[in-house]
């Protein structure tokens, strides 16, 4: 009894650690533990969003004025800068004064930032440190740059990485689709039984392969192909994660359109073939749309397969954390992020939390996508009694 | 009625054209299989020997061998398995003989198509999360194999369900006529018929376990480790995993090559092997099924 | 000349033979009943004629059917014209997931009319002729499901007559229905006889007695007896098929 229960904790537990752990991107400041952000003591400003940081650091903001603050260029100062205005000697052998140096050459510039480590912050420090709003759901979701690691702000827009999973899966659906679609009509309508009996199995078999091998094939045999074939710089683009997906995609699609195709009634297809219906015209006017339902149904489950895709991709795509703009690019999917990153980002650190976020948004897009399969397959078989 | 004969003509003409098309479409989706297979078993035949298959990595995984990989592939396998079979089994018996139907049986249903449908990477993430770190087991055989159990706890289940089902309904009727128990029925009449059917649904997910990399990322797999495991807390290697690594990341990628084609063949090997042996039980026990 | 005729058909399901030499034709707008215990070739003899059982992988056929004079499994026949020639009615209503009208329309369609004038024409006099015209014409656009049993093998009938058959094959067209929807069939075909050479497929003997001009008696793949129908149900000349009539069978 409680066994059966295992896949409906699983699911709970899932989303509980996914959960609790994606959170904590919003919850904590987008700056890296131990560093501040400090402008003069007269300086109006209190509070800063990440965007606005982000912004003043890629001088896009050059005046305080732009911020609401006074008509005051903007002066961009890291740790590693002060030693531009003091002599070595002056900082002393060990570093020792760097905190008097720092809090000195703050207090003389009125239009200054500041980025420093929390260990240099003079004891009276005559700055005025800055507070950094949290990063919103928003921003985190329309953010274009992914650049967790960034220094002073962590870019954490997933933008780019929903476009590019979006378009790899889109891809690899519009190779897919007519391909397998082509097949399951082959399989059900006209192949005879015996030719029918030989290649459902080979085909289910392309299932059966790893995604690791289908993303070493991609890498060595597809990945050169794409670059030769388009002269580009590099073979690793969208296009090759694409056909990889749509390879691995056709069983699912082949599979559950050809059983959705094959409960059509045979009365029905007899109807059409004794009005004089042609063969072809019969799968398309009448076992096509009868079985539309499941064609969709597979059609969607493959989105889904492709959506969440890991190591495939990971292996062929490049990996560029860019919005894509053509498929001979290379880009970077949701599922690739997540296991080139994590490896890397500290245990609870903002950065591993907002893997686990984009854990989440995988988890949410893929429940969604199982949800609408179950609807589309139960109105079908409504409509059909 | 030329007219006529001419469009009857065209009818003909576009079906001839759609049917050849289909035709093509369908042995191309073949032939692109045995390209795949062809490809890999052509380069990594060469490299494959008894010392390949023994032997630990040498010189940045560019030579030797790839034993600790298998090793570790085959504990994985055997943990997933111990986990998974007995839970999934037991919950399928359950839903399929005890639950009547009903909002519990749709939930449950629902549950366990849903985590059928969670993408591999989230086991991954989960499994760090409550195992490796929640649970302290840290990466290691204990929190991959459960990681994995997990994954192919929904492929158990359905395939057990499935074998379950197809047990005729007579059998239990007979079985309860006779005055036994609903349990006594399950565990001596419908079990035993259905048990071929849900061997095959075990080869199967040992065929899906074996080639999965994305849930191990971060629950067990070592990088290099040239040594076996000895507990189950310790790390390991495994072929997918292996594969991976010195396709993209190895120290020397290009010298790696051969090795890696040699790993993606021993892969494909066990996957189709145990592919095809669950395709021919399947063949074996349906006829001998209807036989009785 | 006869409008269907058949001549020394052996049939083959794989190794099973499923008609013996079969001889049997018809006359232009006469009604032939097909009658017999379930599995005595009937239905496979009647689909023949449309050639519907081309669609079964590994079957055989040897002897010849010609319609009209000409030989329908002549290797230059084109099989979706002789269908559009040989209309079929099923045993149990089998109307395609679409609107009334589409149901009727399909036909014409799939045959290359395009012409929305005549279509139209020709769906609305297929309805009239089945005399469903009444019950349907403000729900044209409604789904073929919504109708009753009874009125959808009418809409079938309709959907066969559409494309202006000569022959119209029916294969146990009221054994879902009821008795109502039934003795409508019944007067339908009487009418229809007229126009069409029909052959109908029947379990129900009184069916055959009503609606049909000559009989066919069929037992285990052969033809026994083939008469007018009063003869075959007064004075059979065959003893199984006086056994067969008075129900001293299975």
């Amino acid at each position: 009894m409680l066994s059966s229960a295992a896949t409906s904790i699983t699911v709970v537990l899932i989303v509980f650690f996914l959960f609790i752990e994606g959170a904590g991107v919003f919850t904590k400041k987008p700056i890296e533990e131990g560093f501040l952000l400090a402008v003069h003591s007269t300086n109006p400003i209190q509070k800063l969003e990440p965007s606005q940081v982000k912004d003043i650091f890629d001088q896009k903001i050059t005046n305080w004025k732009q911020l609401g603050g006074k008509n005051e260029p903007i002066v961009l100062f890291r740790t590693e800068d002060i030693t531009e205005f003091y002599s070595e000697a002056e900082l002393g052998e060990n570093f020792e004064h760097f905190p008097a140096k720092i809090d000195e050459y703050v207090s003389k510039t009125p239009g200054v930032i500041a980025f420093f480590s929390d260990k240099y912050k003079a004891k009276n420090f005559h700055g005025k440190e800055l507070e950094i709003n949290k990063i919103k759901i928003f921003e985190f979701l329309s953010g274009e740059e992914w650049f967790p690691t960034a220094q002073p702000i962590a870019q954490m827009g997933v933008k780019a990485l929903i476009y590019g999973t979006l378009w790899v899966s889109f891809g690899a659906i519009l190779l897919a689709l007519p391909i397998g679609l082509a097949a399951a009509i082959y399989l059900s309508e006209i192949a005879r039984k015996r030719t029918r009996n030989i290649l459902k199995p080979l085909i289910e078999l392309l299932a059966g392969i790893p995604s690791v091998v289908y993303g070493f094939f991609g890498l060595v045999v597809i990945v050169p192909l794409i670059q030769s074939v388009f002269g580009l710089p590099v073979g690793e683009t969208g296009l090759a994660g694409s056909i990889v997906l749509a390879i691995m995609a056709l069983p699912t699609i082949i599979t559950i359109s050809e059983d959705a195709m094959r409960t059509t009634p045979r009365a029905m297809k007899e109807a059409s073939l004794a009005l004089g219906a042609s063969h072809w015209q019969t799968i398309y006017k009448v076992t096509i749309p009868y079985s539309a339902s499941g064609i969709t149904a597979g059609a969607i489950l493959g989105i889904g397969r492709a959506i969440g895709e890991t190591m495939a991709v990971l292996m062929v795509t490049g990996n560029a954390a860019i919005i894509p703009h053509t498929l001979l690019a290379p880009l970077r999917t949701i599922p690739a992020t997540i296991a080139a990153e994590l490896g890397e980002a500290a245990n609870g650190g903002l950065h591993y939390q907002s893997l686990f976020a984009l854990g989440c948004i995988l988890f949410l897009i893929t429940f969604c996508i199982n949800m609408l399969v179950e609807l589309v397959t139960n109105r079908g078989s409504h409509k059909k009694h | 009625m030329t007219k006529e004969i001419r469009l009857a003509k065209q009818k003909r003409r576009n079906q001839k054209i759609a049917f050849g098309l289909f035709q093509f479409t369908s042995y191309a989706v073949v032939g692109l299989l045995f390209v795949i297979l062809a490809f890999i078993v052509i380069k990594g035949i060469g490299v494959i020997s008894w010392e390949f298959i023994t032997e630990m990595p040498k010189e940045g995984m560019t030579q030797g061998g790839i034993f600790p990989a298998i090793v570790g592939t085959l504990c994985l396998v055997f943990g997933s398995m111990i986990f998974a079979f007995p839970v999934g089994v037991l919950a399928a018996i359950y839903m399929n003989e005890y639950v009547k139907d009903g909002w519990i049986k749709k939930i449950i249903k629902q549950m366990t198509n849903n985590l059928a449908g969670v993408p591999s990477i989230v086991f991954g993430l989960f499994g760090m999360a409550l195992f490796v770190n929640k649970l302290e087991f840290g990466d290691s055989l204990l929190a991959g194999s459960l990681t994995l159990g997990l994954l192919v706890l929904p492929v158990v289940i359905r395939t057990t369900e499935e074998s379950l089902k197809s047990v005729d309904d007579t059998f239990r009727q007979a079985s309860l006529g006779l005055g036994a128990s609903k349990w006594q029925t399950t565990s001596e009449v419908v079990f035993p018929i259905a048990f071929p059917n849900i061997i095959t649904g075990l080869i199967l997910s040992i065929g899906r376990v074996s080639g999965e990399t994305a849930p191990i990322l971060f629950t067990v797999a070592a990088y290099f480790l040239p040594k076996l495991p000895t507990s189950i807390f310790d790390q390991a290697m495994a072929l997918p995993y292996h594969l991976y690594v010195i396709s993209t990341s190895g120290t020397n990628i290009e010298a790696s090559r051969a090795m890696a084609y040699g790993t993606a063949l021993i892969l494909i090997i066990i996957v189709l092997i145990s592919n095809l042996l669950a395709n021919a039980l399947r063949k074996y026990f349906g006829k001998k099924v209807k036989m009785n | 000349m006869h409008k269907i005729e058949s001549k020394n058909i052996n049939f083959y399901y794989g190794e099973t033979q499923a008609l013996h030499d079969v001889s049997l034709s018809m006359k232009e707008n006469t009604v032939t009943a097909l009658i017999g215990p379930s599995g005595c070739g009937k239905s496979t003899y009647l689909r023949l004629l449309n050639r519907m059982n081309d669609l079964i992988d590994n079957t055989n056929l040897t002897g010849s059917i010609l319609i009209d004079g000409q030989d329908i499994y002549a290797k230059n026949t084109n099989v979706d014209d002789l269908r559009k020639n040989v209309g079929m009615v099923f045993q149990k209503p089998n109307p395609f997931p679409k609107s009334i009208f589409e149901n009727v329309a399909y036909g014409l369609k799939v045959n290359g009319i395009t012409d929305k004038k005549i279509i139209e024409e020709r769906v609305i006099t297929s309805i009239e002729q089945v005399a469903l015209w009444g019950e349907v014409k403000d729900k044209l656009k409604k789904s073929a499901f919504e109708l009753s049993g009874g009125q959808q093998q009418r809409l079938c009938i309709a959907r066969a007559l559409a494309i202006q058959p000569s022959i119209l094959l029916m294969d146990e067209p009221t054994s879902a229905l009821d008795p109502i929807s039934t003795s409508k069939i019944e007067e339908l075909i009487y009418e229809l006889k007229n126009k069409y050479t029909i052959v109908i497929v029947t379990h129900n003997m009184q069916q055959a007695g009503r609606v049909s001009d000559t009989t066919a008696f069929f037992y285990m793949g052969e033809l026994i007896e083939y008469d007018k129908t009063k003869t075959i149900f007064t004075k059979p000349s065959q003893k199984q098929t006086e056994d067969y009539i008075t129900g001293r069978f299975g």
